[in-house]
């Protein structure tokens, strides 16, 4: 267990938090039964789900130290001014501690996540309204979650990444405006697409899943 | 949960996704995504790209203290946001804009009721409760005008549109959405420009009943 300090450096990576002890999930490859080993998932989910089950405060520092800077130039550039900035990024980094239970890998990445708590806040800072959200899904976490799905959507989320890297820089630009909070509706509507379309029917599966727990329960 | 046939455009899911859209249309959106797996998927997959995107962001050094003041809070008490549960048809981002409270149901002429649920500069929001068998006045708009059915189905030039189908209707479209029979249709409509409703009142009073 580490202890937390306020050493600015980042705390060391601890790739496996998934051990077998009271009080902590066991994350086991359901895809493959016959060799039911441990699985590896990235570094930000590990982190992240270290923060959701165990309160880790050195693995939340971690995040912090990834996230912060980019979320001060994602508030910078969505026009926050001043001392809004750094609110906002302290805002969105203690709602990611405070509805860490919110945070489920099998359907958003902890980028994905984030970008979603970060977008709503801006809105609510900048434009000082309420941006409506979907009702939350709950459920009841009986189940082992399922790791090849956690693993797939991470998958999914580095193509996506890939892809959008490949981009024309002018394309690029203009999806990056977008996704940042720069351009109207009007101007959305001439996006070209992203290819979004395999990353979607994989979450897809996940929620169906989802559903079909929740039917279970009620 | 019913089958939902007509869904969230991918412009408008992006809209909504990356904050682009105005107040009544993201409720809107937030409603139908509330019902629907499909649009729900789609939005994550837009939260995906966002996060990609934030990802690749250039590092803006932030305050030396930021993290310590931040890590000093965490187990600060704090006010969480009341979360509304859905409620009979309407769901929680309706709920929230009904502030917990039953729709306040005014009539509107022909049998047709409406509840706004916010009216300003950027369009409208409101529920529509139509009888079965009963016409919406056939109107047009000026903008983009979605409609969200909560309860029964309306049928129009375009199709018809059960219980989480969105329509979605432009400037060029003249169309008389007509509620089917059965369970009256209950909606949740938005536009970005005020109706102009032909021939149930005049003009001059529409400012009055803000339909
Ligand atoms: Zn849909």
């Amino acid at each position: 267990m580490l202890t937390l300090t306020h050493d600015p450096s980042p705390p060391a990576y601890r790739p496996q938090i998934l051990e077998d002890k009271a009080g902590i999930r066991l994350y086991k490859d359901k895809a493959n039964v016959s060799n039911q080993s441990t699985v590896q998932f990235s570094e930000q989910t590990t982190l992240m789900l270290a923060v959701r089950d165990n309160r880790d405060r050195a693995a939340f520092a971690a995040l912090f130290d990834f996230f912060a800077p980019r979320l001060k130039g994602f508030a910078i550039r969505s026009g926050a001014k001043g001392g809004q900035v750094e609110d906002i990024v302290q805002d969105v980094m203690l709602t990611v501690w405070r509805k860490a239970d919110q945070f489920d890998p099998q359907r958003a990445q902890v980028s994905a996540w984030i970008y979603q708590i970060a977008r709503n806040r801006q809105i609510d800072v900048m434009r000082k309204e309420n941006k409506p959200v979907p009702e939350e899904l709950h459920y009841e976490v009986e189940d082992e979650p399922d790791a090849g799905q956690i693993l797939a959507v991470e998958q999914e989320a580095e193509h996506l990444k890939k892809a959008i890297s490949r981009l024309k820089p002018e394309q690029r630009a203009m999806i990056e405006q977008a996704y940042l909070g720069e351009l109207s509706h009007q101007d959305i509507r001439e996006l070209t697409g992203l290819p979004l379309g395999t990353i979607k029917s994989r979450i897809r599966l996940g929620l169906e899943k989802l559903r079909h727990e929740l039917r279970g329960i009620r | 949960m019913a089958d939902i046939n007509h869904h969230i455009p991918e412009s408008l899911l992006q809209a909504y996704a990356t904050g682009s859209l105005v107040h009544p249309f993201a409720l809107v959106v937030a409603a139908h995504i509330s019902l629907c797996t499909e649009c729900r998927a789609g939005l994550e997959a837009h939260n995906a790209a966002g996060g990609a995107i934030l990802e690749s962001l250039p590092d803006e050094p932030v305050s030396d203290d930021l993290k310590v003041r931040i890590l000093d809070q965490l187990d600060a008490p704090f006010k969480q946001k009341p979360v509304y549960e859905r409620s009979g048809v309407y769901p929680g981002p309706v709920m929230e804009a009904l502030k917990g409270a039953a729709p306040r149901w005014r009539r509107v002429g022909m049998g047709v009721r409406q509840s706004i649920l916010s009216a300003g500069q950027d369009g409208s929001v409101r529920l529509l409760f139509i009888p079965p068998g009963q016409a919406v006045p056939d109107h047009s708009h000026n903008g983009l005008e979605l409609t969200l059915v909560l309860q029964g189905s309306f049928s129009d030039e375009t199709g018809r549109y059960g219980v989480g189908d969105l329509e979605v209707a432009n400037q060029d479209l003249e169309h008389t959405p007509i509620a089917d029979a059965g369970a009256p249709c209950i909606c949740l409509a938005a536009t970005d420009a005020p109706l102009r409703f032909k021939g149930l009142v005049p003009r001059i009073l529409q400012p009055v009943f803000r339909i």
